[in-house]
């Protein structure tokens, strides 16, 4: 229980059944099941529309064995909010005496776009509750548009590799850090690949009181036309390459968890993957060169803001 | 699955499912092509694949050795791909 | 009926102050809202009850309307008491989760201070908000004055919470002209007083660790039109309890509430059909138009949603002709709202009256007498079947 030092020590028990409806190979039921597992106790889980909701709720069916609320796109974070209030005061007011845990979760178009508001003032006003964003980089459920996560370049449906315009012209928002200078207590990243590191925040997450928000990478063969037995792997090399740093930020300290001092190349993370195969065109050559300046760029500012005491 | 469809009449009240993980009913190891096969004399009990599996085909046994169930199993190759002993091969379905 | 004043207090409070002592008094848990005009002075007050000490109640001080119901469909869904206030725009924004709450059953109430929805912007008062809520398994009540806002919202708390019925309920308000309007009303001493008529919610579904279900699941071709087939059903049966809840309201607070107030209507042959503060102006002309031999009458309906259907059809039987009066418009509609319902209501039955439309009042226009006079002059032309009063250019 809590911690762990190897994945032996992760309990057995699940509190989410197969039968379920996501992709072969999607990494969206690792989050799932290891957030189930390391916030121990009574739990409540919001989830914003999104893959997870339709792949492990179809009617009548539920892949979910602790209670479970889908109420709309963008107001998990609101909803979580008004399920805590509630509990605050049924422990209060009517004796229920019990820490019950409040978990949401949203995809990246539920949280980076449509749900930043209701997630930025559930953030603000300080509920005592985990919101976790799993992201996949683009609105997947609704067949793979491109979304305020989705990094420059990689192709979706609304952002096609076309003749003139190749991929999504933007980068990608820095939910973690717009999340965190909420100064709530404590923000992370995780990533599967890197299950002890994860989990162990999980861990963290669970027994601290306040806002937490975790931002979870989840790989997507689907979405990034990948093949399925690939998911860890790309996970792993999102890490390696830089491209997905896993750090936390606990009370304003920040602390890179995962130090990467050689970083692989990156065209290693993109050539697994349909999404990013038209950067390998040389013609591309100065858009890999972006999403390499802007990788460099944000691992420098990582390892320069961990030298503070504190960011805020 | 074969789900018997209710009427509205039988339905439980405010559009609530009350039987939590009756997914669990679900057979999902039609969707696969490829089969993973486990050598258990490989296994070096790392729990990697019952860890990674999305599918939570792996069965974690008491003593923490895998068994793959079939019933579940959508055939993605992530425990075949991260093994590191190479316990598990991925063999085409039917074959 | 005995008017129960030894454990009520005469004072005096605007409409909005009214709606909040009536939320502290039912003793509520959970409040989301969002600053609104003509509503704001609701959430004001409940901030100050709960700062102050006096109603132990989590206020949250959301960021939008649309999180304001979304946090309060999360804490009804936890089994608590909840209540949220908006106008207008604010439900408009909201309009998405309306439709969330009644399906799941959730039994959260919305005081809605009326107003007129952009653009151009206004603030006062039009139905259009109240109307928009129309389709999405609501109950509404239309409060006529400043008391009937403060019973309605502790009775709508016991109608939204009854295990027989469990869905959400919105009492409206006239936005400035009940919301901003102080009136003299008799209030209980307090929360004590209140829960004799209303007990702590016992929720039909909750959510609960120890027993857990799943709440708003994806469901699509093969139950989705069953699911909703129930959700209609039950709402369809809920005025027998509503009925019951009021005549127990009514001889709690000792002042009378039914589905709808009728006024010199029985032996009238054009009768009048109006929603909220309206009625009490209509009253007055009713009265006065009588002292000039005119055989009118007045219908006003306290319940809105589920339409009174019966209550309406046995109401009219005589009359020659029904006005339906709408504070609001529906564009491309053959009628606006009210005279729709009011159609559809009578279509079957062998005799009826004449019906005409009057649009009036819109964006806070105000009807008085002298609209009413305009408004006489116009129904009474030849062949008239919809119109417009109090608007310059007719």
């Amino acid at each position: 229980m809590g911690f762990i030092r190897r994945l032996n020590d992760i309990p057995r028990e699940e509190y989410f059944a197969p039968g379920h409806a996501f992709c072969a190979g999607c990494g969206i039921t690792s989050i799932i099941r290891m957030v189930l597992k390391a916030y121990e106790g009574p739990k409540i889980i919001v989830n914003a529309t999104g893959c997870m909701e339709v792949a492990s709720t179809l009617y009548p069916r539920t892949a979910w064995k602790v209670p479970w609320i889908h109420s709309a796109f963008e107001n998990a974070a609101a909803t979580a909010a008004g399920i805590e209030a509630a509990f605050k005061i049924l422990n209060r007011k009517y004796g229920y005496n019990k820490k019950v845990h409040v978990i949401a979760f949203g995809g990246d178009g539920g949280t980076f776009d449509i749900g930043i508001q209701a997630l930025s003032g559930a953030l603000e006003r300080g509920h005592n509750f985990t919101y976790i964003c799993y992201d996949n980089e683009a609105y997947m459920n609704t067949g793979i548009q491109r979304s305020g996560a989705t990094p420059m370049g990689a192709a979706t449906t609304t952002s096609p590799a076309g003749r003139v315009i190749p991929g999504k012209p933007q980068g990608k928002k820095d939910l973690v850090f717009i999340a965190a200078f909420h100064k709530i207590p404590y923000v992370a990243t995780l990533n599967p690949a890197f299950m002890q590191d994860m989990y162990n925040k999980l861990v963290k997450a669970s027994q601290i009181e306040g806002p937490k928000f975790l931002h979870y990478y989840t790989p997507c063969p689907t979405g990034w036309r990948f093949d399925t037995s690939h998911s860890i792997k790309i996970a792993r090399l999102a890490v390696q390459t830089r491209f997905f740093p896993l750090y936390e930020i606990e009370r304003g300290k920040l602390r890179i968890t995962v130090d990467i001092k050689k970083p692989k190349p990156l065209e290693e993370y993109l050539k697994l993957q349909g999404r990013f195969r038209h950067l390998l065109d040389p013609k591309n050559k100065h858009i890999v060169d972006a999403l390499k300046e802007e990788i460099e760029r944000n691992w420098q500012r990582l390892k320069m803001l961990s030298q503070l005491d504190f960011i805020y | 699955m074969a789900d018997d469809l209710k009427t509205w009449r039988e339905l439980p009240v405010a559009m609530i499912v009350d039987q939590p993980g009756n997914t669990v009913e679900v057979e999902t190891g039609t969707w696969r092509a490829l089969r993973p096969v486990l050598d258990p004399s490989k296994c070096i009990k790392c729990l990697i694949c019952w860890v990674y599996c999305p599918d939570l085909a792996i069965e974690r046994l008491e003593d923490d050795s895998v068994k793959i169930n079939y019933y579940y199993c959508k055939g993605c190759g992530i425990c075949a791909e991260e093994c590191p002993t190479k316990a598990i091969q991925m063999v085409e379905e039917g074959v | 009926m005995e008017v129960k004043v030894e454990r009520q207090i005469r004072t005096g409070l605007n409409g909005d102050e009214a709606v909040a002592y009536a939320a502290y008094h039912a003793d509520v848990d959970v409040i989301a809202a969002y600053p609104i005009t003509p509503q704001t002075i609701i959430v004001e007050r409940l901030s100050e009850f709960v700062h102050d000490g006096l109603l132990d109640a989590e206020f949250i001080p959301v960021e939008s309307e649309h999180s304001a119901l979304s946090a309060v469909v999360g804490a009804a869904a936890s089994g608590v008491r909840t209540f949220t206030a908006t106008a207008s725009q604010g439900l408009a924004l909201m309009y998405e989760i309306l439709y969330i709450a009644s399906s799941l059953r959730l039994p959260i109430v919305m005081a809605l201070a009326d107003r007129a929805l952009s653009a151009l912007i206004n603030i006062h008062c039009s139905h259009d908000d109240a109307y928009a809520a129309r389709d999405s398994g609501w109950i509404e009540f239309f409060a006529e004055n400043v008391q009937e806002a403060y019973d309605l919202v502790i009775a709508a708390f016991r109608v939204a919470e009854d295990k027989n019925i469990s869905f959400p309920a919105i009492v409206n308000l006239d936005g400035f002209i009940l919301s901003h309007s102080i009136e003299p009303l008799y209030i209980y001493e307090g929360q004590d007083v209140v829960r004799e008529f209303l007990p702590r919610r016992e929720p039909i579904v909750k959510l609960d660790p120890d027993k857990p279900v799943t709440i708003g699941a994806l469901a699509l071709q093969n139950y989705y039109i069953e699911l909703k087939r129930a959700q209609a059903e039950a709402f369809e049966a809920t005025p027998p309890y509503i009925r019951k809840i009021l005549r127990e309201y009514s001889e709690f607070s000792g002042r009378k509430y039914d589905f709808i107030k009728k006024y010199m209507i029985d032996d009238a042959d054009i009768g009048f059909l109006v929603l909220g503060s309206t009625a009490g102006t209509m009253r007055h002309v009713v009265r006065k138009w009588r002292e000039k031999g005119r055989k009118v009458g007045l219908i006003s309906l306290t319940l809105y949603r589920p339409f009174p259907v019966d209550d309406l059809r046995d109401a009219v039987k005589g009359l020659k002709k029904l006005v339906i009066m709408d504070r609001s418009y529906s564009f491309g509609s053959p009628y606006a709202q009210l005279y729709m319902d009011v159609a559809a209501t009578l279509y079957d039955e062998p005799e009826k009256p004449d019906l005409i439309n009057v649009i009036y009042g819109l964006g806070g226009r105000d009807f008085n007498e002298y609209t009413a006079e305009e408004m006489w002059e116009k129904i009474n032309r030849p062949g008239v079947k919809k119109i417009w009063v109090g608007v310059r250019g007719d």
